[in-house]
Order: structure tokens, then sequence, then C-alpha cells
């Protein structure tokens, strides 16, 4: 069926307090789509990536992945969080990569991507570890196996990061500006990473400010403002010929480059 | 009186003596290990527990943290007396230092804990591991190193505390040295001996704790 959405939102809403900082969000993702989230900070891309793997609850509207909900069910009593065990099953279908990388500093890179073959997926040691090999070697890291987080550079880690989030063969893959803070020079070999998986096919969610990368790359870009999407389309239509004001000021220098 | 006579007195004493190392080492391993086991158990309780587990656990800690560990070890010996348990000095002695190594081990545990980043939970829950797998494989061993230096502070304070059982009729090692002076009055030389059995017990644990924290080293961010 490939023209079910994988992913789809329908009138996302989330409240930090009196902020709402997830406004109804809309949004279908196709299998093999990869979908560029951009917008200033503040503007709800990174919440509503987290909701998505529910790191976030949000209080209103649905995320159905592959015909499942996320997070909640309805009951007739209303709304209800699904138990923690059903959740923690479906974060193991969605990766995530996060902007700070967050790879365990006790774990080397190998023992970081197998963590979760063997804990989660139940996979034996040492097919977890022939799985790790193959998806690091792939992050051109093979040489790195037994380095733990604080004797990789950066991207290096970054890229581990990427081996731990795609290694349980996800349905979804979510990138949270995972160039961000990186130093300039580094930022190219996480991307060069990021589009090869891209082109082999996998389902994409990606929050970023690298707006070459969004423009070679996604197949589909959301501009997002005071959690609402206020824009969509190819990167063609939105990068050339931005409808909105807004988004024209928001592609500043970009704009430029794109004409 | 010249050292060879000395050695021969401490060698004279040597049963009473071995048997009072024992039961120092006997009290401090049970203590020391279960108020561990005990106080892990507390920490992550006071770090994610219910409002109601939260605040039960929180009392305890705060309220053994503040008596003195004899009243404890005299609470724990007489009162228990009085409700009808008829625990030996050794158990409850025991039990009163396990209670107070626990306290301590809880608010330590709870400060390590909680002191490791958000954002590793959220990678280890983006990885699908449930609360408990997230503790045992993400959180608790970076957690170790932090308890480490702390760690070794109680359990030192176990040991010398253990010799406050000795005021509840113990036979531990201070009251097995009492009783050899008590014979030889060589008050000087066996507490002398005494102080050096004790700095070595407390010195082996310190080093054995840096030695972990060294072996660990590689938990940074």
């Amino acid at each position: 069926m490939p023209d079910t959405p994988l992913l789809s939102a329908r009138n996302v809403h989330k409240r930090f307090g009196a902020v709402e900082v997830l406004n109804g969000i809309d949004l279908d993702i196709t299998r093999g789509q990869v979908v560029a989230l951009i917008g200033a900070s503040g503007s709800g891309k990174t919440t509503f990536l987290r909701c998505v793997n529910m790191l976030e609850e949000y209080h209103d509207g649905e995320i159905v992945l592959d015909g499942e909900r996320i997070g909640y069910t309805t009951t007739p009593a209303g709304r209800r969080r699904l138990p923690e065990r059903a959740i923690v099953a479906q974060r193991g279908r969605i990766g995530i990569v996060f902007q700070g990388y967050n790879l365990f500093p006790h774990l080397t890179a190998e023992q970081n991507v197998t963590l979760g073959l063997v804990k989660v997926l139940g996979k034996s040691k040492a097919e977890a570890r022939d799985i790790a090999a193959g998806w690091l070697e792939r992050v051109g890291l093979a040489d790195r196996r037994g380095h733990y987080p604080y004797q990789l550079s950066g991207g290096q880690q970054q890229r581990v990061a990427i081996a731990r989030a795609v290694a349980a063969e996800p349905k979804l893959i979510l990138f949270d500006e995972v160039t961000s803070a990186l130093d300039p020079e580094l930022v190219s070999e996480v991307l060069e990473v990021m589009r090869s998986l891209a082109e082999s096919g996998m389902t994409m969610l990606v929050v970023s400010h690298e707006m070459l990368f969004v423009n070679a790359v996604a197949t589909h870009v959301v501009f997002m403002e005071q959690g609402r999407i206020a824009e969509q389309g190819t990167p063609d239509a939105l990068f050339r010929n931005p409808e909105s004001e807004r988004l024209r000021s928001f592609l500043g220098r970009f704009h430029q480059v794109f004409r | 009186m010249d050292i060879s006579a000395i050695m021969q007195e401490i060698y004279t004493a040597r049963w009473t003596l071995w048997g009072g190392l024992l039961t120092t080492l006997e009290i401090s391993a049970i203590a020391i290990s279960a108020g561990t086991l005990a106080g892990v158990m507390i920490g992550i309780g006071l770090a994610y527990g219910p409002l109601v587990l939260r605040l039960v656990l929180r009392g305890y800690v705060d309220l053994v943290r503040g008596i003195p560990s004899l009243v404890l070890i005299f609470f724990c010996f007489y009162g228990t007396a009085l409700l009808g348990l008829n625990l030996s000095a050794f158990a409850a002695g025991v039990f009163a230092l396990g209670l107070f190594c626990a306290a301590h081990i809880g608010e330590l545990t709870r400060g390590a804990v909680q002191s490791i980043p958000q954002a590793q939970t959220d990678a280890a829950k983006s990885i699908g591991l449930g609360f408990w797998r997230r503790l045992v494989y993400a959180i608790l061993p970076q957690a170790l190193r932090r308890v480490l230096p702390g760690w070794v502070n109680i359990a030192a304070e176990i040991v010398k505390g253990s010799t406050l059982l000795s005021l509840i009729g113990v036979v531990e090692l201070l009251l097995a040295t009492q009783q050899a002076i008590a014979r030889t009055f060589l008050i000087l030389e066996f507490y002398l001996a005494l102080i050096v059995v004790f700095f070595i017990i407390n010195f082996a644990i310190s080093r054995a704790g840096a030695l972990l924290e060294r072996r660990m080293a590689y938990v940074r961010f």
C-alpha cells in the first residue's frame, strides 16, 4: 500500500503550561520520504519530533505510525496514555538521533549500538556485534569500535549515534538538529551519512538548519512557525518561491543562494 | 617491658583479638552490603518513586541521618527487646548500622542518579529500554562512578562505628582489645595495635574505591 502514509499526524496539540507549543500539526509521511522540518527556534520542530516517539507527551490529536496509534488510546472515558510497556515497545520501532549525540559514556561505540539489539530485540551478542560492525563500517568508523565516546570527535560520536539509531531497523528515523553542536568542519561527515541513508530508502523526519542539505536531500519541506505548519511543499517550491513573507525572511541569505 | 615480651602478650591474646577482628569484619561486611543494597533501592525510590513513597523514604533518611549512631544502636537493642523481639546484641547492632548505612547510601544514590543528564534517559528510552533496564544498563553504571567516593566514606564510617557495638556487649575488636588490656595492662601497646588494624581495614577500602574509580575513568561526558 504505497499510498497509505507511514506516519500520520492529525491535529497534534501540546502545551507547556499556558504556552501552546504545538497548535494543530497535520503531517503525512510516506515510506521512503525524507521530510525536513525547518523554522525558527521555538517554532515547535523539536517538540513535534519528540512527540512522535513519546519523549514528550501531547495533549490532543493523534500520531499514527504504520496503522498503530502512538502513545494513547481512546476509551469510552476519553483519551488514555498507553501503559509504559506499550510505549516502550513503540519507541523501539522509531529511531532518533539527538543534537547532543547522547551516547552512553560508559559503553564503547560497539556496545552503544549492540545494547538495544541485545536487550530490546533479543538478538544474540554475536549477531548484535555483526550488525554493529556492519553499521559502524557504513558510517566510516569500523576502526573505532572499541573506543569510548570521550575518545571520539563530535562528528564521530554523532555517526555512532546514527548507527545506534538505525541498527534496530526502525520504520522511521528522527533527526533532531544533529549537526547543530558540531564544528563546521565536522558537519559534512555527518550529513554524508544521512544522505546515504536517505538514498537507501530510509524514511526520515529531519529537523535541520542546514538549508543546503535540506534542499539537496529532502523530498518534502515543512516550514513551522509558532506551533503551526505555515508552509510546505517540495524544496524547490519552498526555497525558490516562498509564498509567505515570513518564510522569505527566515530563509534570508539562503533565499539569495537558491534564486 | 621489652618488645619481645609485648609480642609475647599479644601472641597470648591472639585468639581473643582474632575473634574480635573477625566479628568487626563480619559486622562491617553485613551492615555495608545490606545497607548498600537497601540504600540503592531507597535512592531509586527517592528519585523516581510516587509521592507517598518518596515522602516515607525522605522521612526515614532524614530521621536516621539526624540521630547519633550510638543512639540508633541503643534504640535497636533495647527498643526491640521492649517490643518483644528477641534480637541478640550482634543482630541488633548490625541492624542499626545497616539502617544507618542505608540512609546515607540512599541519599548518595539519589543525588548521583539525578545528576545523570536527562539526555541519557532520553537516549535509553529511544532505543526501547523500559524503566528498570534504563536504570541497570544506562543510568546506574554512570551513577556508580559518582557514588564511589561517598561510598568509601560511608563504608569507613560503618567500620569505625562497629566499635560502638562494644557498648551493648558485642565482643568486636575494640572490646576484645580491652579484654586483653584488662589482663595485661599494656594499654598503649594494645591501643596502638588497634589503631594500626583499623587503619589497615579502612585504607584497604579506600584504595579499593580509588582503584574502581580509576578503572571507570572512561565514564565522562
